[in-house]
């Protein structure tokens, strides 16, 4: 039972020039949440469709709970998709887009409609299964979308930009919602997204792609804080980063460095002045210009509701971290 | 401003409507062959009755609209299909292929009809063709029959069915289409459940727009059709400059537009609720 439900080896696709994704590997395992993470253009998306069978690589195979998936159409592949773009049928009404998966395969009327108004229950729309898409709001449309995706009780649910078209509190609440669902039917779930806090809060594991490469793959504490490459400890989260050395780099999150108002006793130090604060609510990002006109990042929290911080822009302070607080970078 | 809005009303007056009431008048008038013109008006209801009791009449009106509703249905096959692919062609190539669809109109439209008058005669380049390559070594002749005038009609309504066609299709999301394959529809599937419910506005218009005006057709069937094929456009010339019956002619063209009154409502009713769509 320990095999992987998705096994890519190699897979390759190319549009035009520009190579799309590029000779990918990867695995996961059943009933992950798994995230593919990274800028637009890098990629996920056509992996994705890849694995929904949208696109066919140029090489490389893909395998689905140990199927060769080469040459298998969409229509026959045992996942299911939830668009970006929600894609909902505009001429059926809700029950009909939900149900439109199940009556492609025959299954008995009554069975439709029992598991219809079991999924519609299960994404809270149990009320509007009479309503067309066009009749629904946006947080509502993307519980449909979800709905009709999961009917057919996919082995992979693929969900590709998820929560993009939410406003921004909806999206939160949507996220936890989308895990809870993901946690109670045990399936398995591979979430495309550009927003690394999305797939940091939501994933199991994750892969951070860039110019169609999976340039690292594993937990978001891993990723946060023993990123593999400087684009990692940039692209996830904020990174100083120092040379260290000739091809030698150390990573350096803004939590992990102390501010101070007079010189610290620390294993690294280093004085500079406050040019820029990032009020944040619960914390400030402050930007030290040091020597030769570096700016390092350090973060605080707001722990006291005073009505400024304990810093303010122009101060001289010093920098401090721990012996370990870095971790080095090779790449 | 009011002279813009008046202008077109002025027209429909002008050219339709006091037409029409002539037209309506002369329907009720008694022929007279020997005064000019050959009528004399009045009250006689002599035309419609002969309308509804001679059988020629109710057969010129099922046969017109037999015709008309198979030519439809066969221009919706061929234009469907077209109209797809067009649709889903490139974006730099659809503006050529449109212009394809359209470039018959370049050249009149009798003289097109007359075209395939040499096309499908006896000795026309059809049966020469089909002799020389042996296929059919004696093939019978189209022109003359049934088939031609539908050939006719076909060709001629085409680009009317192509073009609303295109025009749905063309804004059809194709993403649901990859959302139906998702979901386990095999192609033919998806085309009947997404595809084609989808673009029913654009069906509609192009089988209104080519069934209203082949309904009525004169020249196709007089051209391209036999002696004995009865259409309601063919009897009304017949009998008007054949048999210069002016009341019977009028009352003619008033039950072909009784005829066409329905359709058109349709037609109108159908774009009116597409365009609150928008």
């Amino acid at each position: 039972m320990n095999a992987p439900i998705v096994r890519i080896e190699g897979a390759t696709k190319r549009f035009g020039a520009v190579v799309a994704v590029d000779n990918v590997d990867l695995e996961i395992a059943r009933g992950e949440l798994f995230a593919l993470l990274g800028g637009s253009g890098c990629g996920k998306s056509t992996l994705l469709r890849l694995l929904a069978g949208l696109e066919t690589p140029d090489s490389g195979r893909i395998l689905i709970d140990g199927e060769d998936m080469t040459g298998v159409p969409p229509h026959r592949r045992p996942v299911n998709m939830m668009f970006q773009s929600y894609a909902l049928f505009p001429h059926m009404d809700v029950a009909a887009n939900v149900g439109y998966g199940l009556r492609r395969d025959g299954t008995p009327k009554s069975e439709i409609a029992a598991r219809v108004a079991q999924v519609l229950a299960l994404v809270r729309l149990e009320e509007l299964g009479g309503r067309r898409p066009s009749q629904l709001s946006g947080g509502q449309r993307q519980r449909v979308a979800l709905a009709r995706a999961l009917i057919k009780r996919p082995k992979i649910l693929l969900l590709d930009e998820p929560l993009a078209a939410l406003d921004r509190k909806l999206r939160e609440g949507t996220r936890f919602e989308l895990v809870r669902l993901q946690e109670q039917l045990g399936l398995t779930f591979i979430v495309v997204t550009h927003d690394q806090e999305e797939a940091m809060s939501m994933a199991s594991r994750l892969a951070v792609m860039n110019a169609g490469r999976i340039v690292q793959t594993g937990a978001p504490h891993e990723l946060y804080e023993q990123p593999a490459s400087r684009f990692v400890a940039d692209f996830i989260g904020i990174a100083n980063i120092l040379e260290t050395g000739p091809g030698q780099w150390l990573a350096l999150r803004p939590e992990k460095i102390a501010l101070h108002a007079e010189p610290a006793d620390a294993a690294h130090t280093m004085a500079g002045r406050i040019v820029d604060i990032a009020y944040e609510g619960g914390r400030s990002l402050y930007r030290v210009a040091v020597d030769e006109g570096r700016i390092m990042i350090a973060s605080s929290a707001n722990v006291l509701r005073t009505r400024e911080g304990p810093f303010h822009r122009g101060q001289d302070v010093w920098l401090s971290w721990a012996a370990d607080a870095g971790h080095p970078l090779r790449e | 401003m009011r002279a813009v809005i008046a202008l077109p009303f002025a027209w429909l007056i002008v050219f339709f409507l006091l037409p029409f009431v002539l037209v309506l008048v002369i329907a009720f008038g008694t022929n007279s062959p020997d005064s000019v013109p050959p009528v004399e008006l009045g009250l006689n209801f002599e035309s419609f009755r002969l309308l509804f009791t001679d059988d020629l009449y109710l057969a010129a009106w099922i046969s017109s609209l037999r015709i008309a509703a198979t030519s439809t249905l066969c221009a919706l096959l061929l234009g469907y299909p077209m109209a797809y692919a067009i649709a889903r062609a490139t974006p730099e190539r659809q503006p050529l292929l449109l212009m394809l669809v359209v470039l018959p109109f370049w050249t009149s439209f009798l003289i097109r009809v007359y075209a395939w008058m040499g096309l499908l005669s006896e000795n026309g380049i059809l049966n020469q063709f089909l002799r020389w390559t042996g296929l059919v070594p004696h093939p019978g002749t189209i022109l003359g029959t049934e088939w031609a005038i539908h050939l006719g009609i076909v060709y001629a309504y085409l680009p009317f069915m192509v073009l609303p066609l295109y025009a749905t299709l063309e804004k059809l999301d194709w993403g649901l289409l990859e959302a139906a394959a998702d979901l386990g529809a095999k192609p033919m599937a998806a085309f009947f459940t997404v595809t084609l419910p989808l673009s029913m506005p654009g069906v509609m218009a192009g089988c209104l727009l080519v069934f209203i005006p082949a309904v009525g057709e004169f020249v196709i069937p007089d051209l391209l059709g036999g002696t004995n094929t009865l259409m309601i456009g063919k009897v009304l010339w017949d009998e008007f400059f054949s048999n210069a019956d002016w009341p019977l002619a009028s009352a003619v063209a008033i039950l072909l537009l009784i005829l066409l009154v329905g359709p058109i409502a349709v037609f109108q009713r159908q774009q009116a609720r597409s365009l609150e769509r928008r």
